[in-house]
Formats: structure tokens, sequence, C-alpha cells
């Protein structure tokens, strides 16, 4: 046990001075993900000015949203795939298995999936340290925007679900990385996965949006990606303490469960499978 | 016991056979024809421990798929092997701890930081005591000489450099059995000279088992008594290196100086002549004219020096493989 957390440690120790060497290509690659925040940002304002539905406060509304609920959401989603978002995940399990160098983790007494989660927090970590400044000022300069201050308990419940939503995402993007051992080339499949996320993850509109199609949507894992955490801070019907949330977590324990066990079914049906083509 | 025994092993890969054209490629998104590849062909040999054996053949031969099913990479079809007393391919950490697979063309350490670094890992991966890490690597960079660059990020190193930090990495855990396919493959003959003479000595030293596989004739020549020969999936021939001219040559050189300056003009009919340096000549003949060739030259010319070669191994295997080739054309992609 000791011996493997100081592995692990020191794969992660690996992955940050790795991340660390190419450091201006990263802190420009970051901070450039900011620019659709901001673009969204004036799009939801231009979309609220062309509208007519007002509230009963006299605010402009769309199904339910003011403006500044919608950037507040809109901020909350973006929070929550700084945690969830696995970009490089599976198209770089699938290079790794089309060109072989995946025989180093199974030659080597490693863990694949355990050496690539290590890797991905190594990633979010460095993510997080050159993202944290520019987050923390959009959040303080929208901070009028969020409609209340969090409880005790509530904050940590959003911690839970920032954290289950990166097991989440990892496990999903890992699993589309396995299939290459079936299909040695997974980009259209990564496609039509980034599309369904971007929709029914909440990432784009929140999800009680989407009507009939969002009842559907909830019986999926795509939400816990973006509009779990964006709801629980905004305290949506179902996902307050007591009014529904603990339910929704176990939930996604539930999913996070599911997916490890259909990782392990595929990495040790697919090394099976696997020819070690290209030397 | 022996390190390594393998019993009818087997590897069919199923290959897309792809025909000519759009069409073909239109209806291939319908229907696809698969065909069944024999990489490994119910091969069966053993290899003891402290042994260092060449595994020859021509590209697709089966020597690196059967390295593969080995080091547990790959399933096999059928057939059995156990090795360190291990089935490779339940991939056990007990197993993976054992052995060490180096591939000439594949590269395990951290690209863009200092081997040091992919060592320490290893360290870890490996559980290797500190003590024992430390004095590896200094036994290792000194036997190696890349002492001083290990502190250098692994894409700014040679072929040859990073080829000597591969096999540091995959020494560092003691292996007892080291597969090493083309460890020398791309190497300028300093580095491959450096490769050779360090395997020599560490596996003289250690007494580990080491399966090699190269094309280079002279990394076999300096490193191997005992050679298996594939091809086609199917072992050709197990035994020591010097029974291979015997066996697949049907010929042997004679290297005549003659006494004066010049060559003879009618020495066709002696032998194949293939190199002439006036007054030296070499003779390619068949091994059983030797003693009545030998007999004409010597009293039909004065001679200065003369003597009965094998041809270079390099040369015999050469001639297999072309003659294999061009009997069956070649087996996998």
């Amino acid at each position: 046990m000791l011996a493997s957390t100081r592995t692990n440690w020191v794969i992660l120790k690996t992955c940050l001075e790795e991340r660390f060497i190419y450091r201006a290509d990263f802190a420009f690659a970051t901070l450039v993900r900011f620019l659709p925040i901001i673009t969204q940002v004036f799009l939801w304002g231009a979309i609220y000015s062309g509208a007519t539905a007002k509230n009963e406060s006299g605010e402009t509304e769309l199904n339910n949203y003011t403006y500044h609920e919608m950037i507040a959401y809109y901020l909350l989603a973006m929070l929550a795939r700084a945690f969830s978002s696995m970009p490089g995940l599976a198209s770089g399990i699938a290079r790794d298995v089309r060109d072989g160098t995946i025989k180093k983790y199974l030659t080597q007494p490693i863990d694949m999936l355990g050496y690539l989660f290590w890797h991905r927090i190594a990633h979010k970590l460095v993510y997080y340290v050159i993202a944290t400044g520019p987050f923390a000022l959009i959040f303080f300069l929208c901070r009028s925007y969020f409609p209340r201050a969090l409880d005790g308990p509530t904050f940590l419940a959003l911690v839970l679900a920032l954290v289950m939503g990166f097991l989440t995402g990892f496990l999903i993007e890992a699993l589309i990385g396995l299939v290459s051992f079936w299909f040695l080339e997974v980009s259209s499949l990564l496609f039509i996965y980034m599309m369904l996320n971007y929709f029914l993850s909440g990432h784009m509109i929140p999800l009680d949006w989407l009507g009939p199609v969002g009842e559907w949507v909830e019986f999926l894992p795509f939400k816990y990606l973006a509009y779990v955490p964006a709801a629980i801070v905004l305290g949506k019907q179902g996902y307050v303490l007591g009014g529904g949330l603990e339910q929704q977590l176990l939930i996604e324990a539930t999913w996070i469960a599911a997916l490890l066990i259909l990782n392990r079914i595929a990495f040790a049906r697919g090394v099976r499978r696997y020819g070690a083509f290209g030397g | 016991m022996p390190a390594i025994s393998v019993r009818n092993l087997s590897k069919i890969y199923r290959v897309f056979r792809k025909r000519e054209g759009l069409l073909a490629s239109i209806r291939g998104l319908f229907h696809r024809e698969y065909e069944p590849i024999h990489a490994v062909d119910g091969i069966d040999f053993e290899v003891q421990r402290g042994e260092m054996v060449a595994f020859l053949g021509p590209n697709g031969a089966g020597k690196t798929t059967t390295l593969k099913l080995l080091s547990g990479l790959i399933f096999p079809t059928g057939g059995e092997a156990t090795v360190l007393g291990h089935v490779p391919w339940k991939r056990e950490n007990a197993y993976r701890r054992r052995f060490s697979l180096v591939m000439g063309q594949k590269n395990q350490l951290w690209w863009d930081l200092p081997a040091q670094e992919s060592f320490r890992l290893h360290k870890e991966i490996y559980r290797i005591d500190s003590d024992q890490f430390d004095r590896r690597i200094q036994e290792l960079t000194d036997l190696l000489e890349v002492r001083d660059l290990v502190g250098q990020p692994v894409r700014e190193l040679s072929l040859g450099e990073r080829m000597r930090m591969e096999l540091i990495a995959a020494l560092l855990h003691s292996p007892d059995l080291l597969l090493l396919d083309e460890p020398t493959i791309g190497l300028d003959v300093v580095s491959q000279r450096k490769v050779q003479q360090f395997l020599k000595y560490y596996q003289k030293e250690r007494q580990i088992t080491v399966l090699l596989t190269s094309h280079y004739m002279k990394d076999v020549e300096a490193l191997c008594q005992r050679a298996i020969i594939i091809n086609e999936g199917l072992i050709k021939h197990d035994g020591p290196l010097e029974e291979i001219v015997d066996r697949f040559s049907q010929h042997k050189v004679i290297e005549i100086q003659f006494a004066g300056a010049n060559i003879p003009e009618d020495l066709d009919s002696f032998g194949e002549v293939f190199e002439t340096q006036p007054p030296r000549v070499k003779l390619r003949i068949p091994r059983q004219d030797v003693p009545a060739t030998l007999n004409a030259l010597l009293d039909r010319f004065t001679i200065e020096d003369i003597s009965v070669v094998d041809r270079p191994l390099e040369e015999v295997m050469a001639e297999f493989f072309t003659d294999s080739h061009n009997d069956s054309g070649t087996r996998l992609p």
C-alpha cells in the first residue's frame, strides 16, 4: 500500500515535471481557452437583449433563467468542465495502441489506467495553477450574478460533485480510448462523444431547457460533467441538500463504479485482442 | 529447469485483405475479406538459464512476434510457454519484475525529460532499494559511458546514447531475462560496438538469460554461441552458431595469394571468382570439391599463400533468406 502510494506519487511528480517543460505553450493554450468564455458572455447578452419575455420582477427571462442566472450558470458549467474535460486522453490511448507505445504498460509491473489517472491529475494540477487567476478574476467580476452564498455542506457537495465529475469524465474518455483495441481509429467516435457531451452535459445550454429530451438526459452520466455542479450552486430543484442532491451524488457514484468496471473489462478483453502491430 | 520453454506455440493474425481499386474499397465497406497469417506456426524450443541465444530470420519471419509472446505483450493462438516459471501472457507482476523487453525501434524513456527521471520512475515501479539503485546507476552509466548524459533531456541525445539509456532503464531492476529486439538498429559502428561489448560483459558477469534478434550478423557473432533460425513462422535451425554455415552453405571460399604480381587468367575453371585484388583472389567452390581443387591449384600455379575459409555468416544468411523469400514470398505485412 505504502509502496504503491510512493509509486503513484513519483508518477505524479514526473508527469508534473514533464508538463512544466513546455510551460509557454501550456500557459498560452490555457489562457486561450478563456476567450470562448468571454465571447459566450457577449453572445448571451445579445440573445437576452432581443428577448421579450419578462418575469414577475420585470427582468428579461428565458426558460426561467434571467441573464444574470444564465451567465452564472455558464461560468459554473465552465468550472465543472475544468474538472471533467479530458483533452487528449482517448486519442492518446488510441495512439499508444496504434503505434505500440502501449507496450510499456503491458510489460512493466504497472496498471495502465492507474498510470493514466495520475498523469491526468498532473495535467489538471498544472492547468489549475495557470487557470486559477483568470477564473478567479472572471468570477469576481461577475460575483453579483450568483444568487446566493453557499453554506458549508452545500460547498462540500459541490466539491464532491466536481471531483466525481473528474472521475466520470476520465472514465468515459478512457473507455472510448480503449475501444481502439477493436477499432484502431477512434477519432470519429470521439467526435460524436464530444458533440453529445457538449449538448447533453449542459455545456451548451442548461439541461432544463431541453424539455422532454431533458428527461432522457437525466438517465445519462453526461449531466455530471457540467450541469450538476452548476445546478448545485444555483440551487435548482432536485439539486439541494435534503431535496434530492444526495440521491444525485449517489447515482453519480454508481455511474463511476459501473464505468470503472467497464474500463477494467474493456482493458482485459482489449489486451487479449491486441496484436502489437508496428514493431 | 529451463528459463524459457516453448511448446507448439503459434500466433495467427487475421489481416484485412484489401483488393486494389476504388470499387473494391467501396465493396470493402460492406464485406471484408480476412486472411489468416501464421506469424508463428507451432514452434518448440528451450533456452537454459544463463544462455545468450540469437533469434534470426528475415523480416516477417516471426522473430518479433515470438518475443512479444514471451514478454506477454500478445496472447498466443495456441501452444504453451513458460518463462522463468510463469506463463507470460498472464502478465503477473511477479513475472514482469523479472524480465525486460528492449525494442530498438521503440522508445520507453520520457522524451522531454532527462533519462535520470525515467530511471527514478523505474526505481519506484520495480520497487528497487535506494542503495541498490544508486549502485546500479553508477555501474551501468560507467559501463555504457553515459554518466555525464543522464541529466540531459532524452530528445537531445543521439540514437546511440538513447539506446544505451534504454538498456540502463531495462537493466535497473536486474532482470533474469533480457529480450532484445534489434538493439543496434540504426546505430553507427562505434555505438554498435559499445552496445555489443556491454551486453557481452554484462551477460557474462550476471549470467542472465538473453534472447536477441538482430539483422546485424556481427552482433550475433560477437554475442551468441547458439542461434535459432525462424522463417515463415517455423524453426529452421536450432544449434551452435558455427553449424549454420555448415548446414546452409554448400560452398567454401579459397583465398589465394599468387607468387607474382598478377593473377592467372583461367581461374574460372576452378570455381567462381568473386573478388580479385592482384595478386590475391577469392574463389567460391562447392564444398565437396575443396580437396581436388586445392590439389589442382597447387599443381598448376606458384602460390605464396592459400587458405580455405567458411563463407561469412552474413552472406550465408542473406542467401538463405533470399532463397526462402523467393520460394514462398513474404508472410507478414
